[in-house]
């Protein structure tokens, strides 16, 4: 089955179209139907395309679909992708060439892109089809998509609760098979958190593995684009896709990408697992606690081994996140100022009136508070005592990682210290809402690669994440480990409720 | 009033010349059409990251070095944070606490004396657009095209104390660029700008007095100008007992006057911090000692060398070597004329004045050395004589004839032959007898007289020493007749 990725879903092609609905399909499996000519791309279109006539109006995963042929890539594609043909959701804050990308903002609520976003480029190249842009929390700050200045997106497995962001609409559009696979990006959580409250898998590359060219930046030293998936494989089929160095962005490295996809079997018996005691303690939810916990026994009965690791600066890590990343965030959204681009106030008699109304107007409160914030951080007179402190501190913490992988080859953590909560539940309050990224925040700050996988549900039906980090420019090691856990378990096959109604 | 000693330091910002821009692949020409030069990147598009052009840090690196800098590795960009229309990004990247050169010097000449120039800091940045008000529709517009131009600024200590130092200072630094082929130096297109702080302070005093700061000085001419108007004001301000503010003045060059741009308390806090989308900027020992090599050799080095190698007089090696050109020019000629203070006094004299005269740059100068040295040649030879030489070199300047053609074709050939000339004495003596008997008589000065007429009757072809030897020879040979 020329790939081999299949399990052999379509060996039997008079059963397919009675038992499968083609939107459930991983990138894989829909490769391999593909392959066989079991059905045509434009069939599979069409199945993500009725599921999200049919549920996007509830869950609002989107806030740009695509009419159905309008971006079928139209450039010769790559012989034998696996994405030849495979519907995507895209990331609002991925620029698609004269395909409007809002951020989730009132700013760029009418900004169409005269360029792609390298990613872009990649999947085009590759021949996957592009199928709609997905909401998230404005300029991608946010844990809940609940910052959108559009709507808020609903979490698939029970509606009523947040599908967790900023990348919310991308996991929710995964989850509830609105699409096969779909891009999102990570400052601090925003790919793994999510992925962990809607039940898919969610990985940031490391960073400078993914060109940012096109990523609409919120924090360049932190954010990377990465791929939401319903499996391990499709993950790694995803970052073989779209990483490598891109002489559009400095800080993509040249770092040769290694075949992951088709090198994700290991014995788990060489691998170190790192297990770090300030990651299982106060706060963190007795389910979440037991479900990874249970997780890591799957890994150790497949050989791997345990080790605790100290991250003693794992505390640090919120406080850092919210001083490097409102920093840079104020730097980089000072460009919305109403003179080229974007949203621009009709209220104002002059200049400094048109910055102000325009930035007033333009954004949400959240990003407002960020800016604040940063501007603040950057301050003559407390540069030194926030920003300055901030980056000895994310050395520090980096520092930590680096001493904990000289002993462990990967490091295995809860994604989130709860299940999704409930829409409005931490709007009031954002350090709640912060503190949702705190087992994620220092991948980012260091750097280091991490996924997130589906290892539990709770009792109220919930998914919860399991979160693997790895050594720089390692992924491959981390997809291992994820890849052995997902073998061994089911939890990645379990489908939210509104996914589920039938071929109607 | 009390003596006031002025304190003046400098930030010029030079254009680097390169053919794209600092962070894109737009053009760098000047003078295009409102918003023509523009990208994504420069424009500040959502998304778009900036990549270094390598070819402006070469350049930097090679001013730094010719300015006797510490090169800084790694060196990095900061982001200058302010809002301003002409800045798409709100943002200008610029480098901060790691500029690319650092503890620097300059050799000035100040008449008599030479001084010594600190410089403190060099480092790059982009540069912003330009904002157009027209104020009688009540409209403003923005073009980008000048976004993400490469400037290199350097800052001196404030070591200068006169404006004639500072203009010295200018006009030094910028021959040094000028001949590192950098920048070309041109005020009025603001490839070279000059933004001055001054204090004054009583002499003998230590401390610093409040310093201004001058912009928009577009001309060179207007350096020296809008730098005394400023050290006027200061002094009538402080002999009236009065304190100078901090604060950035404007210099409006048709009335004059500076007038109050920005007070201190309207100074931006720009938040500078390290420019995350941009690498530090890690530049070996072994290229440093690459583009040291690379070096031209520099004005003053270059000055010294024309002044013992070819026995000049300081001054004629001061302008030989004012630029590249002029002095590679030179020194081709004296390749193929080696007569050094004949070759300046040619270049000095008739080939400046021609290329003036037709605003013309030396390097299209239509006169190659090829034709300038042809030319001394003949003079040199007596084919022609140095007068008529000079009287037609701006002709022969501009057609693209070779001098032995050129003096063929208009007759220009200096007569030597001894029986044309002695023809031409006789008749000259034969109707000036009453002269003839006054020198005869005694009144040697008549000779140049006699001279004269027969240089008039060859029309300036005759050869004059010559004719000077034999018309004393006919003279006195006609008195032993008498």
């Amino acid at each position: 089955m020329g790939h081999g990725y299949s399990r052999g879903q379509f060996t039997h092609l008079d059963h397919w179209n009675a038992q499968v609905n083609l939107n459930h399909l991983t990138i894989h499996d829909a490769a391999d139907g593909l392959a066989n000519a079991a059905f045509s791309s434009q069939e599979l279109s069409e199945a993500v395309h009725r599921q999200i006539t049919r549920v996007d109006d509830t869950v609002h995963a989107y806030h740009t679909v695509l009419t159905e042929t309008s971006k079928t890539t139209s450039h010769p594609a790559k012989a034998n992708s696996l994405l030849q043909g495979i519907p995507l959701g895209i990331k609002d804050n991925i620029c698609t060439e004269d395909v409007v990308t809002t951020c989730g903002s009132r700013m760029l609520e009418h900004f169409i892109p005269p360029y792609n976003a390298t990613v872009m480029t990649c999947l085009e190249g590759h021949g996957a089809v592009l199928v709609g842009k997905t909401n998230m929390d404005e300029f991608a700050m946010g844990s809940s998509t609940e910052h959108s200045a559009f709507q808020p997106t609903r979490n698939p497995w029970d509606l009523e609760r947040i599908p967790g962001g900023s990348s919310g609409g991308s996991a929710a559009a995964v989850a509830a098979h609105e699409c096969i696979a779909a891009l999102g990006s990570d400052t601090g959580g925003s790919i793994r958190q999510p992925a962990a409250c809607c039940g898919v898998v969610g990985m940031k590359p490391t960073y400078g593995r993914v060109s940012r060219y096109g990523l609409i930046s919120y924090a360049s030293s932190l954010d990377q684009i990465g791929p939401l998936t319903k499996d391990v494989t499709d993950a790694a089929i995803m970052l073989e896709a779209i990483a490598g160095h891109d002489p559009k962005d400095s800080t993509s490295v040249t770092t040769p990408v290694p075949t992951i996809a088709k090198a994700l079997h290991r014995d788990m018996t060489e691998i170190r697992i790192g297990i770090p005691d300030d990651y299982f303690a106060d706060g963190l939810d007795p389910e979440v606690n037991d479900g990874v916990r249970a997780a890591l026994k799957v890994l150790t009965s497949r050989g791997a081994k345990t080790k605790a690791v100290s991250l003693p600066t794992t505390p640090y890590g919120i406080a850092t996140y919210y001083l490097i990343a409102t920093a840079e965030a104020s730097s980089n959204l000072a460009r919305y100022d109403g003179v080229k681009y974007g949203h621009r106030s009709s209220q104002s008699q002059d200049l400094l009136e048109m910055y102000c109304q325009t930035r007033k107007e333009g954004f949400g409160r959240e990003t407002k508070r960020r800016i604040m914030l940063g501007t603040y951080a950057l301050s003559a007179g407390y540069y030194d005592a926030y920003y300055g402190k901030a980056q000895q501190a994310r050395k520090m913490i980096r520092a930590d990682f680096e001493a904990a992988f000289q002993e462990v080859d990967v490091i295995v953590t809860p994604t989130t210290p709860t299940p999704a909560f409930r829409i409005g539940e931490k709007t009031a309050d954002p350090v709640q809402m912060y503190l949702s990224d705190i087992y994620t925040i220092s991948a980012n700050l260091g750097g280091f690669p991490a996924i997130s996988v589906p290892c539990a549900m709770s009792r109220d039906g919930l998914p919860i994440g399991m979160q693997i980090l790895g050594r720089w420019f390692d992924e491959l090691t981390m997809l291992q480990v994820a890849f052995a856990f997902e073998q061994e378990t089911d939890w990645h096959l379990k489908r939210a409720p509104i996914s589920e109604d039938s071929n109607g | 009033m009390p003596a006031y000693e002025v304190v003046i330091g400098l930030e010029v910002h030079a254009q680097l010349r390169t053919r794209s821009k600092l962070f894109c692949g737009c053009s760098t020409a000047f003078g295009a059409k409102p918003n023509t030069q523009t990208c994504p990147v420069c424009l500040g598009l959502p998304g778009v990251l900036p990549v270094l052009n390598m070819m402006v840090v070469e350049m930097a690196v090679r001013t730094g070095l010719a300015l006797n800098c510490t090169i800084t590795t790694p060196n990095q960009f900061a982001r200058k944070n302010y809002f301003y229309p002409d800045l798409p990004k709100g943002y200008q990247i610029s480098q901060f606490d790691r500029p690319i050169c650092q503890n620097g010097w300059l050799e000035i000449d100040e008449g008599s004396a030479t001084q010594r120039v600190c410089i403190r800091r060099a480092h790059l940045e982009e540069d912003a657009g330009k904002n157009i008000h027209q104020a009688e529709a009540g409209v403003s517009h923005v073009d980008v095209n000048r976004c993400g131009m490469p400037l290199l600024e350097i800052v001196t200590e404030p070591d200068l104390r006169s404006s004639d130092g500072a203009v010295a200072y200018l006009k030094t630094l910028r021959d040094i660029l000028l001949y590192l082929d950098v920048c070309d130096g041109n005020m009025e297109e603001g490839s070279l700008r000059c933004e001055p702080n001054i204090s004054l302070r009583l002499k003998g005093q230590d401390s610093f007095g409040t310093k201004v700061e001058l912009k928009n000085i577009n001309s060179f001419k207007f350096v020296k100008h809008a730098l005394d108007y400023e050290i006027q004001r200061q002094e009538t301000v402080l002999a009236d007992g009065g304190t100078i503010d901090q604060e950035t003045r404007s210099w409006d060059a048709e009335r004059g006057v500076s007038v109050v741009m920005r007070s201190k308390e309207e100074a931006h806090d720009y938040r500078y911090f390290p420019e995350p989308d941009l690498m530090p900027i890690e530049i070996s020992p072994q290229r440093i000692d690459i583009l040291r090599l690379s070096l031209p050799e520099l004005p003053e080095a270059k000055r010294n060398r024309f002044i013992a190698e070819y026995k000049l007089p300081a001054y004629d090696a001061v302008l030989l070597t004012s630029s590249r050109p002029l002095a590679d020019y030179f020194e081709a000629c004296v390749a193929g004329f080696p007569n050094p203070k004949t070759v300046s006094n040619w270049i000095m004299g008739e080939l400046l004045h021609a290329l003036k005269n037709d605003n013309c740059d030396v390097i299209a100068s239509p006169m190659k050395p090829d034709r300038l040295i042809a030319l001394m040649k003949l003079v040199d030879d007596q084919t022609i004589s140095l007068k008529t030489a000079r009287e037609v070199f701006l002709d022969l300047f501009r057609s693209q004839q070779m001098p032995k053609d050129f003096i063929q074709e208009h007759g220009l050939m200096q007569i030597s032959d001894d029986g044309t000339l002695d023809t031409l004495i006789d008749e000259i003596v034969h109707t000036h007898p009453k002269q003839c008997a006054e020198y005869q008589s005694g009144k040697d000065n008549l000779l140049g007289f006699f001279v004269g007429q027969v240089m008039k009757a060859s029309k300036g072809k005759a050869n004059p020493q010559k004719v000077n030897t034999l018309m004393r020879q006919r003279l006195m040979s006609e008195n032993i007749q008498s």
